[in-house]
């Protein structure tokens, strides 16, 4: 039976349009994926004799010990983000002579393949042997790397059932972000240590082989409930589908103003609000207004302008890198209809470029206050407010042509967390480094300011251009409308 | 109005759709029938430019498809369900196509008026999404919303499926009056030979892409379908 599912996901997997198209975008990931794996096995070799040297009084393994809670934290952060239940499209295969039980088990055993759960290893083994070698009692060393495969694959169960919990809400980071930054304080303001308690915890299990029975019981406690709840969704009427809402009609006509390009305008805009996938979009303008008091409010930045750059270009572009780059996926659900209605391409992408620029707009004048910590914050974020215009959203709706995979807006699916992986933040990458690029060499030889004057210039000119780039972005776009109305029906 | 010469359509080696020529006139109401894979569908992707032709080319009106898109004024289809935006209200999808067509609010509401028997009290007001209605219920928004704007040539898919039979009743009724106005070109198809036949004045078989038979409508069509297809 276990080979029925695995069949079905490689040809899922290898079969689908996205996969065929990008290539390039896959290898980049597993190349990453890789450079971790080596970075963690070095440090896993290096990091007993290198804490031997650093501080010779205390323990290396108590050291060690004491730092687990942090990744543990992390951990959690990381795997909300980046590790999805594992998706498969169950409901066809319900009606089959197939035990729910069956699938259920499948689901979650195989979310114990994950890669996450690996990770970690690869530094803890060999930590471990280097144990070993240095006197370490076996048993002792043993245990320990069991408790740590025990806690690593609680958080990876954990981890379901925050995601479980997330997807109920449309702030859906927020749960997480709080329980890891209140664990964090905690920790941090001394008011609970639970760095020394995790690592008391582990110390003890390992020094006493039976307490094991707490991790593996936390372990199989986790493992029921995730069965509990996934069994109970098993059923198209509930959780496979969801709850009509009541609709709500909103009042657009203010946007009757910006012409021929209202209708799909308030298309939009209604898509914003109505759609679980792009709504979180919006969620995100709090989460990067917020970005730049990480960086201004310390000291250490305030010498380092070129930060300002960096951040003026997160803060007022992060919609336009969140909703841009599935331009135009959003609208793959009824891509054919549009292409054959009576509509021309380019206001089509008009009126995104107009949401998108009146994100950048907006994101400005609401960073205004960051003028507090300094005058040339506004400067920089000014000129990243004219740079993301200019040339950021042109070229990510470039970019879209070349957009292969399908969005499914109706997200029926229970097990559906499609699209917020890893791979959508590295688009992203290229619009926030290359004008950081283009500023550092005006920097270092010239001045601040003339590395502002560049980048200012280079967004003026893209505005200056915008109609001859719409152009010859509608061309592209034209070029490869048969391949997206292919890839767009095709379910991932 | 819509003429194809030397049409075809390959994927690799398989050949889906080859039609040597096909005209069909202005203000006719033409029938597809055909088994499954016989390419239907994939005739009405090519006349609506959704697919790129091997070889030949559709022209409507004068236009070729691929070449311009100038026939998308009076051109309008459903074919299934992603033609439908499914986070929108039916009435907010009427306006929608409505805006792309030259329609105001009150047009569309006008307009609307004479559905109110099709829609039979399901479909306006209801405060549901599209992506909330029954699949039926979703045939009928995307059937009426391809009226929307008198364009001159209607394209149907299997516009009969999944409707309940009050509704096909109602839906062969409006394409009989549609074909009554001489201005209307309506593109049908469908695996309901009764129902083609009580519609269109003309009916073409398709099978595996070739055309094998194009009947004018006569009361010994339905027989001559028939025996056709009882193999």
């Amino acid at each position: 039976m276990i080979s029925h599912f695995l069949k079905l996901e490689w040809k899922q997997f290898f079969r689908s349009s996205y996969w065929q198209k990008s290539i390039a975008l896959n290898l980049l990931l597993a190349f990453f994926g890789l450079f971790l794996i080596v970075m963690f096995l070095s440090m896993g070799i290096a990091l007993y004799p290198i804490l031997k040297e650093e501080f010779p009084a205390s323990d290396p393994f108590i050291m060690v010990n004491n730092i687990l809670f942090y990744w543990f934290l992390a951990d959690l952060v990381i795997r909300f983000f980046f590790q999805k239940l594992p998706v498969m499209s169950v409901k066809p295969l319900l009606t089959l002579p197939i035990k729910k039980s069956k699938i259920v088990h499948y689901v979650l055993g195989k979310s114990t393949l994950s890669y996450f759960n690996f990770l970690l290893m690869f530094a803890v083994i060999p930590f471990g042997i280097m144990l070993i070698t240095n006197g370490y009692n076996v048993t002792m060393v043993l245990f320990w790397i069991f408790v740590l495969i025990g806690i690593t694959l609680i958080i990876n169960f954990l981890n379901f059932l925050i995601e479980n919990l997330a997807a109920k809400t449309d702030l859906s980071f927020l749960p997480i972000i709080a329980f890891t930054g209140v664990l964090y304080a905690l920790n941090y303001f001394d008011i609970i240590s639970f760095s020394t308690l995790v690592s008391n915890g582990i110390v003890g299990v390992a020094n006493n082989p039976f307490l094991i029975l707490i991790p593996i019981a936390i372990l199989s406690g986790l493992y029921f409930y995730n069965y509990k709840i996934l069994k109970g969704k098993l059923y198209i009427d509930n959780s496979l589908k969801s709850k009509a809402l009541e609709a709500k009609t909103t009042d657009l006509s203010w946007t009757n103003k910006f012409g021929d390009i209202a209708p799909f305008m308030q298309l939009d805009i209604k898509l914003l609000l109505r759609n679980k996938r792009p709504r979180s979009s919006i969620f995100i303008l709090i989460i990067g207004l917020l970005y730049g008091l990480f960086f201004y409010p310390n000291p250490l930045y305030q010498d380092r302008v070129w930060m300002f750059v960096f951040v003026g270009i997160f803060v007022t572009g992060i919609f336009l890198i969140n909703f841009g780059q599935f331009i135009p996926a959003w609208d793959s659900g009824y891509y054919k209809m549009l292409m054959s209605q009576n509509i021309k391409y380019e206001q089509y992408l008009k009126s995104k470029f107009t949401l998108m620029s009146a994100s950048v707009v907006i994101m400005f004048i609401l960073s205004i206050p960051y003028v507090y910590f300094g005058w040339n914050i506004l400067l920089a974020h000014f000129v990243a407010a004219v740079y993301n215009i200019g040339i950021n959203t042109h070229v990510i709706m470039f970019a879209g042509a070349y957009n292969r995979k399908k969005i499914n807006l109706d997200q029926r699916a229970a097990f559906n967390y499609q699209g917020t992986g890893a791979v959508q933040w590295l688009v992203g990458f290229p619009l926030l480094i290359l004008p950081i690029l283009i500023f550092l060499p005006f920097y270092y030889f010239i001045s601040f300011e003339s590395g502002l004057l560049v980048l200012i210039v280079l967004g003026l000119t893209g505005i200056v251009l915008h109609q001859k780039i719409m152009k010859l972005i509608t061309k592209k776009y034209l070029a490869s409308k048969y391949e997206m109305i292919n890839a767009f029906s095709q379910e991932n | 109005m819509i003429q194809s010469s030397n049409l075809s359509k390959n994927y690799g080696v398989t050949t889906v759709l080859k039609i040597e020529e096909l005209v069909i006139p202005k203000g006719q109401t033409f029938g597809l029938v055909g088994n499954n894979g016989a390419g239907k569908t994939t005739f009405f992707n090519l006349l609506l430019d959704l697919i790129q032709p091997t070889t030949g080319q559709i022209t409507s009106n004068g236009i070729e498809v691929d070449k311009s898109e100038d026939w998308k004024p009076f051109t309008s289809a459903f074919i299934d369900e992603s033609f439908l935006i499914g986070y929108l209200t039916p009435e907010e999808y009427f306006y929608f196509i409505g805006d792309l067509r030259g329609r105001n609010k009150a047009d569309i509401d006008t307009f609307l008026e004479d559905f109110e028997e099709i829609f039979n009290d399901e479909i306006l007001n209801k405060k549901k999404y599209l992506r909330d209605l029954s699949k039926g219920n979703q045939k009928k928004v995307g059937i009426v919303a391809a009226l929307i704007g008198d364009p001159e040539i209607i394209i149907l898919d299997e516009p009969f499926a999944n409707l309940d039979p009050t509704t096909q009743i109602r839906l062969k009724k409006m394409l009989r009056s549609l074909s009554e106005n001489k201005e209307v070109t309506v593109l049908v198809s469908s695996h309901d030979l009764n129902h083609i036949t009580e519609v269109c004045e003309r009916i073409v078989v398709l099978d595996k892409g070739l055309i094998v038979k194009d009947l004018k409508t006569s009361s010994e069509t339905l027989k001559e379908l028939e025996s056709y297809f009882a193999v």
